[in-house]
């Protein structure tokens, strides 16, 4: 994906929020994912030239926090929580039956690009456990056989 | 409005007053993260819609979590001249009928959970009463919040506000008495004297390691520099505890009052706070806190007219585990990869930008209003010798009430796990607490009567940690648990120690290879051995602490490690390449629903014809196994023990078809 002229205007933008200051750069990367719904090249090349760093930098950076994604999302993110809680309540049961039903492994997007599949160590919903988000909506107490009604419900 | 006297607060605290109990009738909907996650957001919808068709006059106002989990989405109802009515399991159909039957003047007793009388205002030593009415039987029959098992034993002190003030409202914090203390302190206290406040209550680090709190700050206070720096840590990593989420989404000003006396005390200009990306909401009501602390002047220059100037920034955390370590935190907050580094010189004396830094966690910044407005001493009334006041820990896993529960410490674990927990479910047997997160460890039944405190956790192998308390029964494979934990740390560690790297790697292989049957002699000394050369060599607390899971369930259940590597069996039938499961033929009655819900087609068998499992073809999801009517229960999970030989085709007719 080529970022154009405009997307160049929203990336300077995020960095100039910021004063241009290389210690926000996390900050930075947040708001730029959230606005593409990953990092896009062009925009993390963009950013390292204003914050004028290296762009090794950058993409350690950027790699080694877990949030971050090089690829494109699908429409819908889901967070499986791996958290011991849900360890425990037999998340992993859950997290097999959402992979046969999207036919995706955790980090891989769906080939309809409706769903990412991605997991998360603990999303602070223990009592609720086990326990997944999809985008901004956490759904708890889940069982096996309510898996599909719910990833129904997402276009 | 810049608050400048006491007179100034009284005003905002007269405007909070008629918010918590206006003088008609208000429903406050637990609308925290787990309340949204159980349907609250529904159940508010709902309730609104209702009350517009009953044509009520009434308030609806959100508030975040009082601690009962188990119980949510609660629902509470204020009436003028009535106790305070607490609803749980609220759907919104349930809600609607709560409505309609205050439209009509009655009180449901149906799904109401206990009443309130009257709330602690604990930083002003005050309780108010709700009036009593004594002409209404229904109210009688419900029982109060301290009848409660649940609640009876609990102490509500970092928590004090959650669940009873609507968090995006400054005035309501102030309403129970919030920002007085700083006022004090900030009149009447020389820094000095705060800091010695905090050494005698005895308060430690509620985030790990338990260090004196009141000593961090006197390092801090003494360190040279001009510019010092304050680091609230919301980086809540270990999984299972979320009391930081809540206390941020529920009762923010108590952690931004904290860190304004803890920044007095210290000399700091400037705080950040830490929170983990994992939790919009615990983000967003911060925010919401800074900028009303702002507006009345509480955060900014000159504040109370004292002279002294302090500012908060909030910094998401982008998903890393080892940033809960202190110098990993500061990294992250510099902008750089998150990497921790040796220590000394530590964060008091070298910290964000080379400058003097204090760091405290959330829960731990949360109680320092209270410690100030009420005196060490009364403080220190709660707790052991050498661990004082409270701790707040995420009671979850297998038992019946699950929640966030703030006990004093030196209670002990069979109390939090029976009477405040309610016991195991489903007349399952208890196994064991993990507590400590990845860094703890499990305690088993043995020391159920010991009194929780750091030292007393540290003796069993385990750690307080930030109080995570993860109840397991009979159903939790002990081998299993050491390897989520060692998986959890392999892909957390960061990798700049070889030993951690590369050691917990190897812990990793040897126990994937135990669950899964490739278990052999020598593994657990093998382990014992790895488990020391990475606690010794690491430099940070992830690779000193990591063997603590492995270590204690080692020392605890070493009769389920000898299982899985001599007879390949998993008592607990959990680890998938130890377990098969099979049909009872004697007990099955061809239903159909098993070999219906098969993903795999592995059930064969028909109408009046016995199933049967092809094991070749099974992937163990264990769906038939959760299907199969427990009227029948015939689908058996067998582990360490062949599987019978399936019925011959002749035998499979059910006796009653024949």
């Amino acid at each position: 994906m080529e970022v154009s002229k405009v997307e160049v205007n929203q990336v300077d933008q995020i960095v100039d929020q910021y004063g241009g200051d290389k210690s926000s750069l996390i900050g930075i990367l947040h708001d730029t994912q959230t606005e593409y719904g990953y990092l896009p090249r062009e925009a993390i090349q963009r950013i390292t030239q204003k914050l004028e760093i290296p762009l090794s930098y950058t993409l350690r950076v950027a790699s080694f926090y877990a949030t971050f994604s090089f690829e494109p999302r699908g429409r819908h993110l889901i967070n499986a929580c791996l958290g011991t809680t849900c360890h425990v309540r037999e998340m992993g049961r859950i997290l097999d039956k959402i992979q046969d039903v999207l036919g995706v492994e955790p980090g891989e997007t769906t080939t309809d690009r409706r769903f990412t599949l991605e997991t998360v160590r603990c999303l602070g919903c223990c009592s609720l456990a086990p326990v997944m988000r999809i985008d901004e909506k956490t759904y708890g107490r889940l069982r096996r056989d309510k898996v599909e009604g719910i990833l129904k419900r997402f276009e | 409005m810049k608050v400048k006297t006491l007179d100034d607060l009284q005003q905002i605290k007269e405007k909070g007053i008629k918010l918590l109990y206006p003088r008609k009738t208000k429903i406050m909907v637990g609308m925290g993260t787990c309340g949204l996650a159980t349907g609250a957001g529904e159940v508010f919808e709902a309730i609104s819609e209702e009350v517009e068709k009953q044509k009520l006059d009434v308030v609806i106002s959100p508030t975040c979590c009082i601690g009962f989990c188990q119980k949510e989405p609660l629902v509470d109802i204020l009436q003028p001249g009535r106790p305070r009515i607490s609803y749980g399991e609220m759907t919104p159909e349930r809600a609607r009928e709560l409505i309609v039957a205050l439209a009509r003047g009655e009180i449901k007793k149906e799904w109401a959970l206990a009443k309130i009388e009257e709330e602690e205002y604990l930083v002003e030593d005050k309780i108010w009463r709700y009036p009593e009415d004594s002409s209404l039987k229904e109210l009688e029959e419900i029982p109060t919040y301290e009848q409660l098992a649940f609640y009876a034993k609990q102490r509500k002190i970092a928590m004090r506000n959650c669940g009873f003030i609507n968090p995006e409202n400054i005035e309501e914090y102030i309403a129970r008495g919030g920002y007085k203390t700083l006022y004090r302190v900030l009149k009447e206290f020389q820094p000095g004297q705060v800091i010695s406040e905090i050494i005698k209550s005895g308060l430690r680090g509620r985030g790990g390691a338990g260090f004196p709190t009141g000593r961090k700050w006197d390092i801090c206070s003494k360190a040279t520099g001009d510019i010092k720096y304050i680091i609230c840590n919301g980086d809540e990593g270990d999984p299972g505890a979320y009391m930081d989420r809540s206390i941020l989404e529920g009762d923010p000003h108590s952690v931004l009052e904290g860190m304004i006396i803890g920044a007095y005390a210290i000399g700091a200009r400037e705080g950040y706070i830490y929170v983990r990306a994992e939790y919009p909401l615990a983000v967003k009501n911060i925010g919401i806190a800074i900028k009303q602390a702002e507006d009345y002047g509480l955060l900014g220059e000159n504040i109370f007219g004292s002279g002294f100037n302090f500012t908060i920034k909030v910094d998401r955390g982008a998903g890393a585990f080892v940033c809960g370590e202190e110098t990993a935190l500061i990294a992250a907050l510099e902008g750089r990869v998150g990497e921790p580094r040796l220590r000394p010189p530590y964060p008091a004396q070298s910290g964000l930008w080379g400058k003097p830094t204090n760091i405290n966690n959330v829960e731990t910044w949360a109680n320092v209003p209270v410690i100030m407005a009420r005196g060490a001493d009364w403080y220190a009334q709660y707790g052991t010798e050498t661990s004082k006041g409270t701790k707040v820990f995420s009671l979850v896993g297998k038992i019946e009430n699950t929640g966030l529960v703030e006990v004093p410490m030196g209670i002990t674990l069979r109390e939090v796990v029976y009477d405040v927990g309610g016991g195991i479910p489903d007349g399952k047997k208890f196994k064991a607490v993990q507590t400590g997160g990845p860094s703890g460890g499990c305690i088993p039944q043995q020391f159920l009567d010991l009194p929780i405190d750091y030292e007393q956790l540290t003796k069993v192998g385990a750690i307080m940690g930030s109080g995570g308390m993860i109840v397991m029964d009979e159903d939790t494979c002990m081998v299993d648990v050491a390897k989520y934990f060692v998986d959890f740390l392999k892909s957390e560690s960061c990798g700049k120690c070889t030993s951690c790297r590369e050691g917990i790697e190897s812990m990793h292989d040897i126990l994937t290879g135990i669950t899964e049957g490739r278990g052999r002699e020598g593994d657990i000394e093998l382990l014992e051995e790895l488990c020391e050369v990475v606690r010794d060599t690491s430099l940070c607390a992830l690779g000193g602490t990591a063997p603590n899971p492995v270590l204690t369930t080692i020392r605890y259940f070493r009769d389920e490690y000898e299982a899985h590597i001599r007879e390949k069996c998993c008592p607990a039938r959990v680890c998938k390449a130890l377990v098969s499961y099979y049909i009872l033929p004697d007990k099955c009655e061809a239903c159909m629903i098993c070999l219906r819900n098969c993903s795999a087609e592995a059930i064969s068998g028909g109408k009046n014809q016995i199933h049967v499992i092809d094991q070749n073809k099974c992937t163990k999801c264990g769906t038939c196994f959760d299907v199969c009517p427990p009227r029948f229960s015939a689908v058996e999970k067998i582990s360490g023990e062949p599987i019978p030989p399936a019925p011959q085709p002749k035998e499979r007719v059910l006796a009653r078809a024949k």
